[in-house]
Parts: structure tokens; sequence; C-alpha cells
């Protein structure tokens, strides 16, 4: 199936600034989905709010827009209630681990079958550039015009430690590492959390004289490296893409449906 | 007819008869003076293969059950006065999206943390305006064990009837109190089911198109047809718009698809009305407390008459006004500064007359302290 064939034409135009790293998200996304080969009615896509949100509107599946934040609650919901359904959960940075942060750490908790793929731009962009939980120190937004203090997240730790079995890290550069990272985090089964580096020229590069969104994109050429690969062994201040974990753990649905067995004996 | 004998709290008439209306989902949060309709839960549900939740907050609570519900699910949650306050955003998120769900919320004193073990009635208006924006809400109440079961069963009813929430005021005396319950018979209380779409798979399907009704048939989220569902206005596919006859439509459907059939709705009993002078107006468990007193001088010789609210929203001004006609003088007793008292005042033809017996301390309001209120109101002293 083309890739266009996911996309919900009479939605397009989309709603992102030029330059955005959301769209490529978008096409990974869909790439992973066509080389799975999974039907489209088969998947159920739930975001929350924010710039990375609207990606549930221009995907030919069933797609939940939500409020700030609770994305994670509601996907909860229908992957318990219809456990068979292939459950994707865009979220942007300030929408996961800010409003939506105890949700986060819960669905991590808990294992459910479900994949967060967290859009880090590192601003709030459709509110209009206001701090996000990844901004990072001495960094720039309409909320930060003296610079930063809030120390942000590593979210691969974060997510570890709450008890995500798959942990990716990924940027909008890297697109066919991503939708390699972002197919793996579908099948596999458990609570998988995919982070995308993903450039906001108008909100973030530009009150941080970043550039363009093609210095953005360089950037991240420049200042990431592999897991394992030589670059990170000569750099360790690059940031590391790759998979940092990918566990075994026993996963929710599929241990409600035993104690179900258990208990209706009971009845 | 072989009905099933039950002593059980309110909570757990309210947890039965959610289970007779065929609740398979349930999510919550614990919270005081709510938690034994989701311990129940907790232990039935599984047995029936349906599903529990305990979620991390009352939000997630809310959202679950929503998503749920989107699948072709019954589901409820209920929760007390501040896990109710955290639900409101959610709360209008299903109003917008009209999805069906059930919430109840068994009052406890506040504002704030409040009163956790004491009784109130003090979120009749957040259940009406809790949540944001233009809207019409369903929202009832029950005094007895029996009514709560009855109540319970209408809420399902209305919230699939409308495709909305519906809201269950509860108190913490009533929840708690453990009195008889007669479990109906399957099919004694007729149950709704959900009004599901007859378009075919590959036909354009319209999920917020309402036929001439006012009903939205539904599709099932994860079945043929792929739909797009969304908080913000949204046209007949469920994509969002901004274009203003579309707003002010959607608007107008939301409020007209209840108010319009406000009568369907609106629940309630009456003792002694039609020779009464003074006219008493309660509900929950101060209307139990208004029986008592009714009855009590009613063997004295003093006609004092009962319209006992079941259905608080929307909010049934002609039957009020109907009622209270030949009334020289109206006593609305509740356990709060008078949030249905407003609304009686709004109904009858001499709001002048209208008055409010109240207790606001986290103790029940007594049959002793209406007759002492009424005294002063009629001029008697105490």
């Amino acid at each position: 199936m083309a890739v266009r064939d996911y996309l919900r034409e009479r939605f397009f135009p989309h709603m992102w600034c030029p330059g955005c790293g959301h769209g490529i998200v978008l096409n990974a996304l869909l790439r992973a989905v066509e080389k799975l080969g999974i039907d489209k009615s088969d998947i159920v896509m739930v975001s929350g709010i924010g710039c990375s949100a609207r990606i549930s509107g221009y995907v030919d599946f069933h797609t939940m827009h939500t409020l700030h934040g609770r994305a994670l609650a509601f996907a909860t919901g229908i992957k318990m209630s219809r456990p068979e359904l292939t459950v994707l959960v865009p979220m942007g940075d300030g929408d996961a681990l800010a409003i939506g942060g105890n949700h986060f750490l819960h669905a991590a908790r808990r294992n459910i079958n479900m994949t967060a793929i967290i859009m880090n731009n590192r601003i709030y962009g459709m509110t209009g550039g206001q701090f996000s939980p990844l901004t990072g120190c001495g960094m720039f937004g309409t909320t930060a015009p003296y610079g930063n203090v809030d120390h942000d997240f590593d979210l691969v730790e974060l997510s570890k430690a709450a008890g995500a079995t798959f942990v990716a890290r990924s940027t909008a550069y890297h697109v066919k590492e991503l939708s390699g990272f972002i197919e793996k985090a579908i099948s596999h089964k458990g609570f998988s959390v995919v982070e995308v580096m993903s450039q906001c020229p108008t909100n973030f590069g530009r009150r941080n004289k970043l550039g363009t969104a093609v210095n953005m994109l360089e950037t991240y050429k420049k200042q990431t490296a592999a897991l394992d690969s030589k670059a990170a062994a000569d750099s360790p201040d690059k940031i590391r893409r790759g998979i940092f974990a990918q566990t075994e753990r026993p996963e929710y649905t599929s241990e409600y449906e035993k104690m179900i067995h258990m208990a209706s004996g009971k009845s | 007819m072989t009905q099933s004998l039950k002593f059980v709290q309110g909570n757990v008439a309210c947890a039965e008869a959610a289970l007779y209306s065929g609740l398979d989902f349930f999510a919550g949060y614990p919270i005081t003076p709510s938690s034994e309709i989701m311990e129940f839960m907790a232990n039935r549900l599984p047995r029936i293969g349906g599903k529990f939740l305990q979620m991390e907050d009352e939000i997630a609570s809310i959202c679950a059950i929503i998503g749920a519900s989107l699948t072709g699910h019954k589901v409820m949650t209920a929760t007390s006065g501040p896990g109710f306050s955290l639900m409101q955003e959610a709360l209008g998120y299903a109003i917008m999206t009209e999805i069906p769900c059930v919430i109840v919320n068994v009052q406890r004193g506040g504002p704030s943390t409040g009163l956790p073990t004491h009784v109130s009635q003090g979120d009749v208006n957040q259940a009406r305006y809790g949540t944001h924006g233009e809207h019409a809400i369903i929202a009832l109440t029950a005094s007895t064990n029996q009514d709560i079961f009855t109540m319970t069963v209408n809420a399902f009813n209305f919230a699939e009837t409308y495709r909305t929430p519906v809201i269950l005021l509860l108190d913490e005396t009533t929840g708690h109190l453990r009195e008889r319950l007669e479990v109906p018979d399957e099919g004694d209380i007729p149950t709704v089911g959900r009004l599901k779409t007859e378009v075919s798979q590959g036909v354009d399907y319209h999920p917020y198109l309402p036929r001439e009704d006012g009903r939205l048939p539904m599709s099932d989220f994860g079945g043929v047809h792929r739909y797009n569902v969304t908080g913000l206005f949204h046209d007949m596919w469920g994509f969002p718009t901004e274009n203003p006859k579309i707003v002010y439509g959607l608007i107008r459907h939301l409020v007209d698809k209840i108010d319009h059939y406000a009568d369907h709705m609106t629940r309630w009993k009456e003792f002694y009305l039609d020779d009464a002078p003074t006219v008493l107006i309660s509900y929950g468990a101060a209307a139990r407390s208004a029986l008592h007193l009714v009855e009590n001088r009613r063997k004295r010789g003093e006609n004092l008459g009962l319209l006992e609210l079941q259905t608080l929203w929307p909010f049934p001004h002609a039957l009020v006004r109907e009622k209270c006609r030949n009334a020289q003088s109206v006593v609305v007793v509740e356990m709060n500064m008078g949030q249905i008292l407003q609304q009686v005042k709004l109904a009858v033809h001499q709001p002048d007359r209208v008055f409010l017996a109240n207790r606001i301390d986290g103790e029940l309001i007594t049959p002793t302290d209406i007759q002492n209120i009424i005294h002063v109101i009629h001029g008697k002293g105490v």
C-alpha cells in the first residue's frame, strides 16, 4: 500500500509550519506501518494537544484527538477494552512529560502494549514558544526570556526507570533509522517509547538562534551519535541515538486476561 | 417474580445497578466516600469478563472510560467532590465528542478536601456548571437504595440514548446507608442499548450527523468505519472546524438534544401534595428527613407535603411550578447554601414565598432541624 493511502487527503494541507520536523515523523511512522503491513482498521491513534497532536487528523486510522496530556489515559481505556488493536500515541514533549507526566510514568509501569512517540521539539510550539520540560537549562523561550533555569529530563533514562520495556531515540534527520525504530517499537509487546528530536524553527530555533530548519537538521547530524559507533566513542558529549532498552516483562492486557480467566472460575 | 433481596450500602446498590445495566468497563481512583463502588467492581467485573482499572488519578479514570466507551462498552467511574473537580475537563470532552458514560459523585463536604466522611449536597452546581463552555447536562440523584438502583439504570439509559455523560449525584449518607435492596429480575427495568450505525463498510459514515430524531448512530472504534474524534468544534465527519455556522449548529445540538427532551428524563416522587399549604422540596438524604417530618406532622394534623426531586438537571422548572401552584410557602430542604433553592425561585410564580431549610456543617439535616426552621419561617419561633 502506498504511503498516501494511509493519509486523509481531504484534510490537507497540514497546519505545521514550513520546516517543522513533525511531517518527517509522520512519514517515518507511515513507512513503519506500511512495512509491518497492519490493516488501517486495526490501528487506533490517540493524541493529546499541541502541534504534535494534530498528526492524528492526517492519518486514515481510528483517530482520537483528546485533552492536553491525557492521550495515554484515553489510550489505556481503548487498549484495555480492545487489546487486539494496535495503539499508537504521538505526543509532544510538554504534552507527554509536563501535564501528562503522571500518565506517562504509570503507562510505563503497567507495561501496557502501546507505542508512545514523543516528538521532542523542546518547546510549546502551538501556544507560541513557552519552555517545556525538555527545553534545557540556559535556552530561551517566551516564558524564559532571561534563559531557562529549569533542568530537563533525560527521556530515555526516565522511561527505563518507569518501566518501559522498549526505549529508543532518533531524530528527524535520521529518517530511515527513525522509521526502523518505530517499526520495532510497534512490534514490541509492552510499553514502547520512541523519542524523536524534531526541529521547531519557528518557536525554538528562532529564539535560540539555531538558524533555519536545514541548519537544525544538520545540528542533529553533528551533535548526535549512534550507540556503539566510533563517533560515540570519540565524543562522549554527543547525544546518543539508538535502542536503549528492549526487554521482556509481563504485558498488562495479557496479564489481565489471565486474571479474568482465574476470576471467572469463581463466578 | 423471584426477586433477589440484599442488605447493602447505597454505594453497592449503585454498583449492582451498573452491572444490571450492562456495565462491563470501570476505571476509578480511590476516594472517600465512594470507594466501595470501585472495590465492588474490582471484585465482580473480572468474574464476568469485564475490565476494571485502578488508574493513577481521577483524570486518568474518566479519560479511560471515555476511550473504552468509544469502542462500544458501557462504562462508569465513581468519585467524590475533589475527584469530581478533577474530572471536569474530560467531562466537557465527553459532552463535546458525544461519548456515553456515567459518572457517580458521592458528595462530601467541601470546598477542597473538606469533610471526607461527612455528608453534603454541595456539588449540585458543579455538576451543571463545572466544565467550561455552553452545554446541557443530565444529573440524577436518589434517596433510598431502591431509588439508587433505579436511577443508576436510568443514568445508563439516558447516557446511551442521548450520547452524553450522565452524572449520578449521591451523597455520603445514602452512599453509606445500609438498607434493603430488591434487585429486579432481568428485564423488569428496561435497559437501553447503544444505537449502532447501519451504514455498511466502504460507505461514507458521518459520526456526527444527527438523524431527524436527534440521535447519532455510533460505530465502534476499531470497527469497520475509521473516523476522527476531537474535542475541538468539528464537522459531521469529526474533523476540526472554526466555521461559525458549524460551531453554532454544534452548540445548539449539544444543548437542544437534552433540553428538548427534558420531560422524558424528569423523575420525581411526591407525598401529600394535594392539600399542602406548605410544600417541602428536597432530594437525596435530606429528602429522607423531610419525608419523616411530613409524615410525623400529618399525624398531628399539620398539612405538609413533599416533592422529592430525582432529576436535578435539566432542572424540572415546569414540574416545580405546577406542584407549588397552590402553596402558601415552599421550603427547599438541602445540605448546601441553596443551590436548588435558586432554581425553585426561578420556577415558581411567587419567589418571595420560597425559603431555605439547610445544614452546612457536615451533619445530616434532621426532621427536627427542618421543623424548627419552618416554625421560624412561619413566625412561630423555635
